[in-house]
């Protein structure tokens, strides 16, 4: 930004920092708000930990299926609490590129499980009749 | 912030079209580089999750994952990042001393999370479950690796910030310097949330 910023920003501020966005361009955080990410974080670590290590599900699909929405709550936190995201920093094009981002992921991600696992399915043996020799040449 | 500038010889006015306008587009830039990252996580992540079940007759996730130790880890990194929001409020309040701590906190914590790392790296492989022994531990080695090589050089460029910091004060430059930084480490603890949910605590679900 201008020069004028430039001599605020070497002397100790004044103001309030709860405006949320900063003279620098990014939103920068509050006590409060990395508190509260700290915190919430911590109790969305230590759930997913303590389901697994402690066997609390007897279903292991739902336990993983739990464990993987925990995560997900997660990274929402972070990205809000830790990396001060929001729609409106820098101009939104911070948003938009992670949305963008976020669903190249999941082309990806889920992309690759959905084609190889019909391609696993379709080459296992018994689905063609092979013989047990050339199920033995199978990887 | 009003749309309409006052004719001024200020060379920022030329950029501003809206309310808000990003400072020589760094951080976006900064932000659009980490995105590209994530890609190549989510790809090391799809393979992973492809080859997760290879074991090729070695080791499985249950035999070699020691979830206490994963939680210690986890615990290191979550304090690395509290820890560097606390020098990113300092920074913004001009506090060099405290960023400067705060910042060695971090970076110690940083430190904690690589050694673990390293030494569960090491005792598999004495257990002969290196990367080349099965497609399950070549595609475990190349995720979890990249994100320690990634925290590794997170605490290399750290240490340059705590040098500069020092020399030259908490000057605009270094305030996003260290705002670059910031987001960053806070994006690697993401990835990490990604590492011991899928890689972990569902490896040893299976």
């Amino acid at each position: 930004m201008s020069t004028a910023h430039h001599e605020t920003e070497l002397e100790p501020h004044v103001h309030s920092h709860d405006h949320g966005h900063g003279h620098g361009g990014e939103a920068h955080g509050s006590l409060k708000g990395y508190m509260i990410g700290f915190v919430l974080s911590i109790i969305l670590t230590a759930i997913p930990f303590w389901i697994v290590m402690g066997g609390v599900m007897t279903s292991n699909q739902t336990a993983a299926v739990v464990v993987l929405a925990f995560a997900l709550v997660q990274i929402v936190v972070h990205v809000i609490y830790f990396l001060h995201m929001n729609s409106s920093s820098e101009g939104g094009w911070n948003m938009l590129a992670m949305i963008f981002t976020a669903v190249l992921v999941l082309i990806t991600i889920v992309g690759s499980f959905w084609v190889m696992y019909h391609m696993n399915h379709l080459m296992m043996p018994q689905m063609h009749e092979m013989s047990a020799s050339d199920a033995h040449d199978m990887p | 912030m009003s749309t309409h500038h006052a004719p001024t010889l200020d060379p920022s006015g030329f950029y501003v079209t809206g309310e808000h306008h990003t400072e020589n587009g760094t951080l976006l830039g900064f932000w659009l580089y980490l995105m590209s990252d994530c890609l190549i996580f989510a790809v090391l992540f799809a393979t992973y999750g492809v080859l997760n079940g290879s074991y090729a007759g070695g080791p499985d996730q249950k035999m070699l994952f020691d979830l206490p130790l994963i939680a210690v880890n986890t615990a290191a990194l979550l304090l690395s990042s509290i820890t560097y929001g606390f020098a990113m409020l300092e920074a913004h309040r001009g506090r060099k001393g405290a960023v400067i701590a705060w910042l060695v906190i971090t970076a110690l914590f940083g430190a904690t999370f690589v050694g673990i790392e390293l030494t569960e790296f090491h005792h598999m492989i004495g257990e002969g479950a290196g990367p080349w022994r099965s497609a399950f531990l070549s595609s475990f080695f190349a995720l979890v690796a990249t994100h320690g090589l990634h925290v590794s050089f997170g605490i290399l460029w750290m240490i340059v910030l705590m040098v500069q910091t020092s020399k030259s004060g908490l000057t605009e430059q270094m305030t996003r310097r260290l705002s670059c930084l910031s987001l960053f480490w806070h994006f690697l603890d993401i990835i990490w949330i990604g590492v011991f949910t899928f890689v972990y605590l569902m490896g040893v679900l299976k």
